[in-house]
Order: structure tokens, then sequence, then C-alpha cells
């Protein structure tokens, strides 16, 4: 459906895309993953055929995205990062509006518009200016122009940026709905996002592709490091931390005072083992503890998050 | 075509719902009501509309701009640019869509100032056929103005800008004889074919600030030259093709 083949967009001499190719095929749900200014926005542009590549080819349904930028466009619906909308319009005539453009007719319109404003739940403000929409409603007129005319390639650029928490929830749990019909791309800072939305993920820092896979399957991979929360009943703690420190998969080993406040009472330790990944390493701290004749009471394996990968691929002092 | 259409139905529905077209149109009304009123009620004055026209021609050169100036400012300032480049819409038809739009809101001005005319017939035996030229010319003219502020218009997101931007185009067109005078004979011949219409002396009561040698003045006198009508066609075609120009130029940064 979609293919990005050794792709580069540079303004002026500023690289904002280096070099990225990736494929997308008939209804894959990808995610864009990257700080400000990484190039997401950049190539979702790209892609709309709003701004052209400097380098590389893109190739949308066997159309170029240059050559055929028209056609491209017949099949793409885009929502732009700022969300823009014509403030002095009503919801309805907006929405019908853009209809048009893309080439929908009236009778099309009539049929798909009731449609598309019960899906959004935008019902009670079809005849609302559009200025006098909260952020949150905004950004739902922004999504219905861009499903309103069924496109085959849906392209999402930060689409819950700026709106409140529930409304967030709701977002996003529109744009799952709609994946099941369209090839989606969307971009986000929020990691949590992606991976809850996404089946496949691309992060992106200046202007590179550094990883893409499925989020799953991400924190695998990329895991350097693994914690353990170990709860041990015992007194003496410097005993403990030095026995455990002796293990060279063992990287640091930490008193969790988070959770020792709440049990203070009862005797317990609780500790933060950072371990070396590849390791039995659960196994053998369990071990350890019980022949020392420690009481073990808890032993739980903290898998690492989609921010912490994110922050591992997109520091620079990670070595490569 | 109907893309065209599209884009000019939507701006007309927003001059009609937005202040500034009245705003615009009541100045119009107020300013060359005023020239129209100065020239005719001399003790021996023709009964003409030469004064409206006067009038027209000089306060179009700061309106033009101000009717146009919203349209392609503010697709970039609220980013809606973005949209109508991304769907299956060609540049030109955006650009003509908009022009279109504009030039129904002046065309609509212009049927209001049809009452000057029905008043030189009720008082006075005006002359037709200047009556006609005269509009034909103003036609012509705001054609040109109104593509020298859509011009404007694409530059930038700021509307006073474009505001600031097409009504100084068209004020050096307009004095452009001015310039062009004070510089060699040879150049002064080019330059001079450019004049726009409008002169210095708006008080005068022989031109009525409609000068002698730009491409107005025999419309007023009930001539029509093809030399005249080539030229503001040339100014609205040349800037609509700037403007598309412009557009277009985005997408190859």
């Amino acid at each position: 459906m979609i293919n990005v083949k050794n792709l580069s967009k540079y303004y002026g001499d500023y690289p904002a895309v280096i070099n990225i190719s990736f494929e997308l095929e008939k209804g894959d749900i990808v995610g864009l993953l990257g700080p400000n200014g990484a190039g997401k926005t950049t190539t979702m542009r790209v892609l709309t055929g709003f701004t052209p590549p400097t380098e590389g080819d893109v190739t949308i349904g066997g159309y170029d995205i240059i050559k055929d930028s028209l056609e491209i466009r017949k099949l793409i619906g885009y929502l732009p990062e700022s969300v823009p909308l014509y403030l002095d319009m009503e919801v309805s005539d907006y929405l019908e509006f853009m209809g048009k453009i893309r080439g929908m007719s009236d009778s099309k319109i009539r049929k798909r518009l009731p449609e598309v404003i019960e899906t959004i739940g935008l019902g009670e403000y079809r005849n609302v200016l559009v200025g006098k929409l909260s952020k949150g409603y905004r950004q739902r007129t922004g999504i219905a122009q861009a499903i309103l005319h069924e496109p085959k390639i849906l392209i999402l650029d930060e689409p819950t940026i700026g709106i409140d928490p529930v409304q967030v929830i709701e977002t996003r749990g529109l744009i799952k709905e709609l994946g099941g019909n369209h090839t989606l791309i969307l971009s986000s800072h929020i990691l949590p996002e992606v991976s809850m939305i996404c089946k496949r993920v691309l992060v992106i820092h200046e202007g590179k592709i550094v990883a893409d896979d499925k989020p799953s399957v991400l924190s695998e991979k990329l895991k350097t490091s693994e914690q353990i929360e170990l709860t041990i009943r015992s007194k003496n703690i410097n005993e403990i931390l030095k026995e455990l420190r002796n293990f060279n998969f063992i990287i640091d080993a930490r008193e969790n005072l988070v959770n020792q406040i709440t049990n203070k009472n009862d005797e317990t330790i609780n500790l933060i083992v950072e371990v070396k990944p590849e390791n039995n390493a659960q196994e053998i701290i369990a071990k350890s503890v019980i022949e020392k004749g420690w009481g073990l009471v808890r032993l739980n394996s903290v898998p690492m998050t989609l921010e912490e990968i994110f922050m591992q691929v997109t520091t620079d002092e990670k070595p490569k | 075509m109907k893309n065209i259409f599209l884009i000019a139905n939507k701006e007309i529905k927003t001059y009609i719902a937005s202040p500034m077209a009245y705003i615009v149109a009541a100045s119009f009304l107020a300013v060359t009501g005023f020239f129209f009123v100065a020239s005719v009620s001399d003790a021996f004055a023709e009964a003409s509309i030469r004064g409206f026209l006067a009038g027209a021609v000089f306060f179009l050169i700061f309106l033009s701009p101000a009717i146009t100036m919203r349209l392609l400012s503010e697709e970039q300032k609220l980013g809606t640019l973005e949209l109508l480049l991304t769907s299956p819409l060609k540049e030109a038809e955006i650009v003509l869509g908009k022009f279109i739009a504009a030039f129904s809101i002046i065309l609509l001005m212009f049927l209001l100032t049809i009452y000057y005319t029905i008043i030189l017939l009720i008082y006075g035996v005006p002359d037709i056929g200047p009556i006609f030229t005269g509009y034909l010319g103003l036609i012509l003219y705001s054609a040109a103005t109104l593509s020298v502020g859509l011009f404007a218009s694409a530059l930038g997101p700021n509307q006073l800008v474009s505001l600031v931007v097409g009504s100084g185009i068209l004020t050096t067109l307009t004095f452009i004889d001015f310039i062009a005078n004070r510089l060699s004979p040879n150049v002064a011949k080019i330059l001079n074919h450019l004049q726009l219409g409008g002169s210095f002396s708006v008080f005068d009561q022989q031109s009525f600030g409609i000068s002698e040698g730009g491409h107005f003045a025999d419309f007023a006198r009930g001539i029509i030259s093809l030399g005249d009508i080539t030229y503001y066609f040339s100014i609205t075609i040349v800037f609509l093709m700037l403007t598309i120009l412009i557009l277009e130029s985005r997408r190859w940064r």
C-alpha cells in the first residue's frame, strides 16, 4: 500500500528526515513515535503530498507521490497536527465542504455525513460554529473530515495533543475503532498511546528510524536491563545488599523507599534490583536468598515501559 | 471546473456571513457618493458618472486588497491551506475559486451604485454610452486590482501585511507616471504604459483623478480601446498566475 524508499527531506540545509525506508500493507496500524522535531510531521507531509521529498521514492497504492499526487490525495484522509478548521463555519457545513472538495457527490455526502457525525459523537454540535467548539470537539471535527470520504489511508498527526484526559481516552478509543477499516498512520510522542493503538511502531529520532517493530517485541529487543522487585523478611539490609552486589549480573541493588514506609511494621525489606538480561537472575537470586535463610516474601519482575525504551533508543549517550 | 465553483461558493458564503464585506461596501458607497455629488452639483456640471468612476478607481486601490486580504492569508494562518493542498484540488482551482468569489462580491457592490445613473436619468439627460463603457472599464479595472490583492494575500499569513502590500503595488502602478517622468524619456515611455488609471488630481474638477495617460481615461470618455482591455486583462492574468505559482512553490521547498 505504502512504499517509502530512502526518503530524505531537507529544509534548506537542515535535514528533517534522513534516508528512511518502510513499507506498509493494507490495514496496517502504525505509530510514528518520536520527540518533537524528530521528523514525524515531515514524514506525514511527504506522504500526503503536501511537501515533496528531496530524495527518495514514495509510492502509495502504486502511484508515485510526485507524478500522481492528485490520485494519491484521493486515497488519503489527513488530520494535520494543528487541526485546521474554518472557525466561521458550522460543523456540518464544514464537513460537507471538505467532503465536496474530496470529490464526494451530494447524494453520497447526504448518506455519509449523518453516519460520521454519529460515529464521532458530534450529533449535538452539528449546527454549532466550529470556532465555538471546545478543543476536544474541534479534534473530533478534524477526525471527522479525515474519515468522511472513506479514505483507504488515514494519517493522523498527534491526534490527542492538547485535549483533556477524558477526551484523550475517548479519542484513542475512536481511533482504535477506525483502525479496522483503514491503513492508519498515527504520530505521537505519548508512548502508551502508540502501544495501545498500534500494531507496529516506528521510532523516529533526529530524522532517522531508530527502531521498527511491534510494541511488545520492541520492549523485549531493546532491553538492556531488567528490574526485579524483591521483598525479604529480614532486619539486616546491609548484609543483603552486600550479598546481592556480589553477583556480576547485578547492575545495582537499592532499597525501594516507596514501599518501605507502608510495610514498616512487618519487618520486611523492599529492594529494587537492576540486572542484566539473559540470565536466570530471578532463580539465582531466589536460591541465594533461601540458602542464606532469609524469608523470601515476594520476587517480581518489572517489564520495562515504552517510555524507558524510548529514552534508550533516543538518548544520545547510549552506546551504539 | 466543479472545484472552482465549490471554492467560490464557500468564499461567497463566508463574505456574506462576515461584517467585512458590508463595511467595504458601505465605505465604497460613501466615498463614491461623495465624488458623484461633487461632480454633478456644479451650476454647469455635466450629467455623467465621471465623478463616481474617479472615486471608485481611486478608492479601489485600497478596497480591493481589503476584500481579498483574507482569502489566502487566513488559510495560511489557520493552517487550512494544508488541508486544501492535500485534497485532490489543483492550486489553480483554489486561486480561481477565490478570485471569482471576490469578483462576485465587487460586482454586487457595483450593482448598488446603479442609483447614481437613475438619479442622472431623472434629473438630466445623460449620455448612456460613457456610462456603459465606464462600468465596463470599472469591471475590468476591479478584476485587475483584485488579482493584485489576491497575490498579496498569498504571500503570508498576516492579513494586514497583505493589505499593505496589495495597496502598495496598486499605488505604485497608479502613480507610475510620477516616477516615470523623473527618469529618462525612453524608460518613461515604457513605464507610462503600465499606468493603472488613477492620478494625484482627485479633487481636480476636470479629471476627477482619472489620469489622462492611464488606461481608464478612454473608458470614462466613452471609448472602448483594445489596448486598455488588453492591459487590464494582462494585469489580472499575470497576478493570478503569480498567485498560483506562490502556492505551487510551497510544494517545491
